[in-house]
């Protein structure tokens, strides 16, 4: 069918787009692949150089107060985190933490800001969600490969391909939470004479606090699943043991990393909505 | 001299503005407006003026327009056509500098459901207008206390919205609006959304600062008591137009046409006046914890021959009188319900008083007003009275 239609070379545009990039903006890259992914990395070893029953104190204390001097993740961070110790994963860890931490952020700098820029223009609007929808149906693997191509293998690029895929919640929150502001509210900032900015950050930021919050939780779990994938190009972490134990169809060292990041997850999980819970 | 001049003010929703104005010019109707064009008439061609120290009512039905018409003064809602003019400047023509200025010292609104931000104190909430004008924080807090002061919240400072009644939310709100002390007030529905009592309470209290501040007030109102209590003038509204403007007086002796006529002639007071409107707050004892000796003591205290008894939520339970009290304290009885009586007369808050009148006679106690069970009030022989004659405000400081 439709024989008379020659086929299209998408996947030729794409790669000659990706090569154009690279070559056009090395400029920006290697910078970002060489001084970042130094920094990134210096992170993590700081972190790793810790010893660990210290970091265990921080989080078993913070989880403590963080949820209202409430015994039950604390009690569960310690036992989780001692397991992962035991396991001999403590090292992948600190550097799967490190990920996320630097994804996340990065998502926030950016997501938070565009959810602004949303929820004041519905042109904007119009423009973001499709690519918003783009971005997280996308199957996550397919953002590796340029990934690679910009920045070769190892932390950065796994960071690269994280910000693409955990970004999208905190813009769809922040631009929600600013948009549910009552027209009341809104329009009494109006009649006082405030000024857009007065207006944004004297009533709606902190009006949808609580909406932005949840979506950087999101974030943060997307991020987290992704820096697992990105172990296939390299980036090192948890994601690293489950790979090579499929590779060699070990079941139980498969079974090994994939419970520390489970455990990883719900305490930052617990961590996060505690934050924007609390009144 | 008049301090705001409105001239031909217009909004159309929609998209085909011009054609509809065309027909709004040859006379056309609302309805036939949204027929042709899909457009809908908010604001026709709407012109008074007000004065200097007046307070004026825009009244009239939901969908009049008036919740439009106000916020077209203070261009929450852009004119399509028309002007504001504010001590000679036009509103509808300004640049936002201008506009912004003209808000933050001339125009202050309050609002329905008071406006405030949850998540500022009272004294947060009351310094906003003069913290987005970039006032010293010192000074601006001790402009917001004074203003707080004035409507009587001046203990609350630290507390949130969410922690006082509607009542005192909403003079949060008028304090908000007289901190950065405006000529203008404009007031939108401000009492709407408060029990009978409390907005009589308002209504009394706005026109007691009124005497005293003598700033010029745009107050919105569906309810025709509210406006015929406030008013100095009232304007009527109907579809977007304004079909008539003159004191209570005017409009009640004088109505311009037929549609006012009829919102006017229901102004025989005994059908327009309920059970919540003429009724006063009750003395009570609570059952729970009072005994007859209390009762009897509340009951000398106020001068009453019986009193109300509630429980712990304000339910109704029935009333004592002054002498079964005195014998049950001879016994040595303590508790109240030995004494009860419940032959109580109770009518609900939207009664008519002219339903009310019959029972007014036959009772030897106030009539109870209630909500569901909870006493909301009571009324007594000369306050009824007093309210069917149309002497003016019912008192409701028994």
């Amino acid at each position: 069918m439709f024989d008379f239609i020659p086929e299209i070379p998408v996947a030729d545009w794409v790669d000659d787009l990706t090569d154009w990039i690279v070559e056009t903006f090395a400029f920006i890259f290697d910078p970002l692949k060489n001084e970042f992914g130094d920094f990134i990395e210096w992170i993590a070893d700081m972190l790793g150089a810790v010893p660990p029953f210290i970091i265990m104190l921080l989080v078993v204390v913070g989880a403590f107060f963080i949820t209202g001097k409430k015994f039950g993740l604390a009690a569960f961070s310690l036992v989780g985190l001692i397991f992962i110790e035991n396991q001999g994963l403590w090292i992948e860890l600190m550097s799967t933490f490190t990920l996320v931490l630097m994804a996340s952020l990065l998502s926030v700098i950016v997501g938070v800001p565009v959810g602004i820029l949303m929820s004041k223009s519905k042109v904007a609007e119009a423009i973001i969600l499709p690519i918003l929808d783009f971005m997280q149906t996308m199957p996550a693997f397919v953002y590796l490969i340029p990934a690679v191509a910009f920045f070769s293998i190892g932390m950065v690029p796994g960071i690269f391909a994280s910000l693409i895929f955990a970004t999208p919640p905190t813009v769809r929150f922040t631009n929600l939470g600013i948009r549910q502001v009552s027209t009341e509210l809104k329009e009494a900032a109006e009649a006082f004479g405030s000024t857009g900015a007065q207006k944004l950050f004297k009533l709606e930021l902190p009006m949808a606090k609580g909406t932005i919050m949840a979506g950087i939780n999101q974030t943060v779990m997307l991020a987290l699943s992704m820096v697992v994938i990105a172990s296939m190009i390299g980036a090192p972490g948890l994601g690293n043991p489950v790979v090579s134990a499929l590779q060699r169809a070990q079941a139980g060292a498969g079974f090994v990393a994939g419970i520390s990041i489970v455990i990883l997850a719900i305490i930052m999980d617990r961590y996060t909505q505690s934050i924007y819970k609390k009144k | 001299m008049p301090v705001i001049e409105v001239k031909g003010l217009s909004k159309v929703f929609g998209k085909n503005v011009k054609d509809s104005l065309k027909l709004l010019d040859e006379g056309k109707k609302k309805e036939e407006i949204l027929q042709a064009t899909g457009d809908t008439v908010g604001v026709n061609r709407v012109s008074f003026e007000v004065n200097q120290g007046e307070v004026f009512v825009i009244m009239g039905l939901s969908g009049s327009g008036k919740s439009t018409l106000i916020r077209l003064i203070n261009r929450l809602i852009e004119p399509t056509e028309g002007s504001v003019m504010v001590d000679g400047e036009d509103l509808a023509q300004m640049d936002k500098e201008n506009l912004r200025r003209v808000r933050r010292e001339k125009l202050s609104m309050v609002f329905q459901n008071f406006g405030l931000f949850p998540f500022r104190t009272i004294l947060e909430n009351a310094e906003y207008g003069l913290e987005v004008q970039g006032i010293e924080k010192e000074e601006r807090a001790k402009k917001a206390k004074e203003a707080l002061e004035m409507v009587g919240l001046g203990s609350y400072v630290e507390q949130y919205p969410n922690q006082l009644s509607g009542g005192m939310q909403q003079r949060v709100g008028l304090a908000r609006a007289l901190a950065n002390d405006p000529e203008i007030l404009l007031m939108d529905e401000a009492f709407s959304a408060l029990d009978p009592l409390i907005r009589k309470d308002m209504q009394d209290e706005l026109l007691e600062l009124q005497d005293s501040m003598h700033k010029t007030i745009i107050f919105i109102t569906h309810d025709l008591d509210e406006a015929l209590r406030i008013g100095d003038r009232i304007a009527l509204m109907k579809d977007g137009s304004i079909v008539q403007i003159g004191t209570p007086e005017e409009i009640l002796t004088n109505p311009a046409d037929e549609y006012v006529e009829r919102f006017v002639e229901d102004v025989d007071r005994s059908k327009v006046l309920t059970a919540s409107h003429i009724m006063h707050r009750p003395e009570t004892v609570n059952i729970e914890k009072h005994g007859p000796r209390v009762a009897l003591e509340r009951m000398r205290e106020e001068g009453l021959s019986s009193i109300y008894v509630v429980d712990g939520h304000r339910n109704l339970k029935g009333y004592v009188t002054a002498d079964d009290a005195s014998d049950a304290r001879k016994k040595e009885i303590k508790d109240l319900n030995e004494i009860l009586r419940t032959d109580v007369p109770k009518v609900p808050l939207d009664k008519p008083m002219q339903e009310i009148i019959e029972m007014i006679y036959d009772t030897p106690v106030p009539i109870a007003v209630v909500d569901g069970e909870k006493l909301k009030g009571i009324i007594i022989r000369g306050s009824f009275l007093a309210a069917l004659a149309g002497e003016g405000e019912v008192k409701s400081d028994v």
